[in-house]
């Protein structure tokens, strides 16, 4: 069924009785082309790209739970390509590019919105960094600019600009950039992928990995063995663990990260704005709540929850960049289980394994990689090559020495 | 997790005196170890779920490197040992 103006109309004349369920729930079949595992926002992208745009329809997608019930419906929305590194802006800005026009190859509302995203500096050495990584975008044809603290004034009236150890003098704007309904997304690819004829498979759990000589047949699930030809993983924070499954050891620890929502206010905050002096970054969703969150709690971790301690050095970050912060009450928050790589940067690759594929290591900027990622992905598990905008995330960089580390932080995941 | 380490120097501690590196089961190969053997000991992660052990530093008190044995799932803290006793490991 496909969603339109006239659609609502007609069904409020027809009672709201013909809406039909968004994806079918089928048992699955002994034998697909694909199997992807992980219903996450990029296993369900990945599924409607290779159905889609490279026409590989058998496929199934295996989620242990149900789908979008991972990171891709916790974290806090933001959708940007304003990185610095060559290895990851074109991927990012391809990225974008889908997002611009995914609601309409959707045909699903996922509530994007090019709000903007402004990361505040806070000195002169900040500042040239940020020019740095602005001209560093147009030279991959991506526009930034650059905006002094009178503009800034303007538009952000709001923020402690006169704080004595972090004075904000100005900030990085990319206007392209924004938020997106988050769950909408998950369930927009699920609605895709199904109407392509790939089967969703919920609460089925992959228990095991079948290989025969040295080539992978199928995975032994918790509603019996599914083979495949080509079996797919986006497994995000157990990546580690399905991949053991396999046989292999990944550049990957297990992080938790916190996010927040308070009490829905009026339309106060336009722009997801991020603070320089720490790692605080914060948006108004449309039902009127701020969404913000900080750095990961520090320690490997897989449980889906965090330290007080954390959500005090949030909550003490976000008032000192908004002191106007102080007075919101703060609704829920909640944890992810981040797939932390040793460089910050993702990994969509083959594997020693022929015919194994893998996507992890987003650490906690996997949702608004979503789109492209699921396209290289598939681009990857049809043709057996990289897409071209993804060709530097290789799983064997490290080994080489070609990091893509745009933190500067070295070989430990905690610190990206 | 926890919010509080027995230091087995300092006592008992809130954890945010602490600074973390990560997992203590890679040991770090000879200097002539080959390219492969340095690969797994920077890069590789076994990143199990459950029981792990970790080195913490006591930045905020004695500065000492800590092995902290705990689980990663339900954040339960089982010991906390000085990382020189660790060394005949």
């Amino acid at each position: 069924m496909r969603y339109s103006a006239l659609s609502i109309f007609r069904q409020a004349f027809a009672g709201n009785l013909g809406w039909k369920p968004a994806w079918r729930e089928p048992d699955p079949k002994p034998h697909y082309d694909v199997i992807i595992v992980g219903g996450g926002g990029h296993g369900l992208a990945t599924a409607y790209y290779l159905a889609k745009e490279f026409g590989l329809r058998n496929v199934a997608v295996i989620e242990k739970g149900y789908l979008g019930s991972g990171n891709v419906g916790r974290n806090t929305t933001i959708v940007r390509s304003n990185y610095m590194l060559p290895g990851n802006e074109p991927f990012y800005e391809f990225s974008l590019k889908l997002w611009e026009g995914l609601e309409q190859d959707l045909n699903y509302n996922v509530m994007f919105s090019q709000r903007g995203i402004i990361n505040l500096y806070h000195n002169d050495g900040q500042r040239d960094q940020y020019i740095r990584r602005g001209n560093a975008m147009m030279m991959e044809g991506v526009a930034a600019e650059l905006l002094d603290r009178d503009t800034l004034k303007k538009m952000l009236p709001f923020l402690n600009f006169d704080h004595a150890r972090f004075p904000i003098m100005g900030g990085l704007l990319q206007r392209r950039a924004g938020t997106a309904r988050h769950d909408a997304v998950a369930w927009g690819f699920a609605r895709g992928a199904d109407r392509h004829g790939v089967d969703l498979i919920q609460n089925c759990e992959v228990t095991g990995i079948r290989r025969e000589n040295g080539v992978v047949t199928g995975v032994e699930t918790t509603k019996g063995f599914i083979g495949c030809n080509k079996l797919a993983l986006a497994a995000a924070g157990n990546s580690s663990r399905v991949a053991e499954m396999a046989g292999l050891k990944l550049p990957l620890e297990s992080h938790v990260l916190q996010a927040f929502v308070t009490e829905g206010l009026k339309p106060c905050i336009d722009h997801v704005i991020t603070y320089g002096a720490g790692h605080f970054y914060i948006s108004q969703s449309d039902k009127g709540g701020l969404v913000f969150g900080a750095e990961i709690d520090g320690y490997s971790s897989y449980a889906q929850r965090g330290n007080l301690a954390t959500a005090e050095h949030v909550m003490e970050e976000g008032v000192t960049m908004i002191p106007g912060l102080s007075r919101v009450r703060v609704l829920r928050s909640w944890g992810g289980v981040m797939d932390m790589s040793m460089d910050g940067s993702p990994i969509i690759d083959r594997t020693s394994i022929d015919n194994l594929y893998l996507n992890c290591g987003w650490c906690y900027g996997g949702f608004k990689a979503t789109p492209a990622s699921g396209f290289c992905f598939a681009h990857l598990i049809a043709k057996g090559e990289s897409h071209h905008v993804a060709r530097a995330l290789r799983l064997d960089r490290f080994e080489r020495g070609f990091p893509i580390d745009e933190a500067g932080a070295g070989t430990q995941p905690n610190l990206h | 997790m926890a919010s509080l380490i027995s230091c087995p120097h300092c006592g008992t501690r809130p954890k945010e005196e602490f600074a973390i590196r990560g997992d203590a089961t890679p040991l770090r190969p000879s200097s002539m170890a080959s390219d492969e053997a340095w690969h797994d000991y920077v890069h590789l992660r076994t990143n199990p779920r459950g029981r792990v052990r970790e080195h913490w530093q006591h930045v905020a008190g004695c500065r000492r490197w800590l092995v902290v044995e705990r689980d990663n799932l339900s954040h339960a803290v089982f010991s906390v040992t000085d990382a020189a006793t660790e060394v005949d490991r």
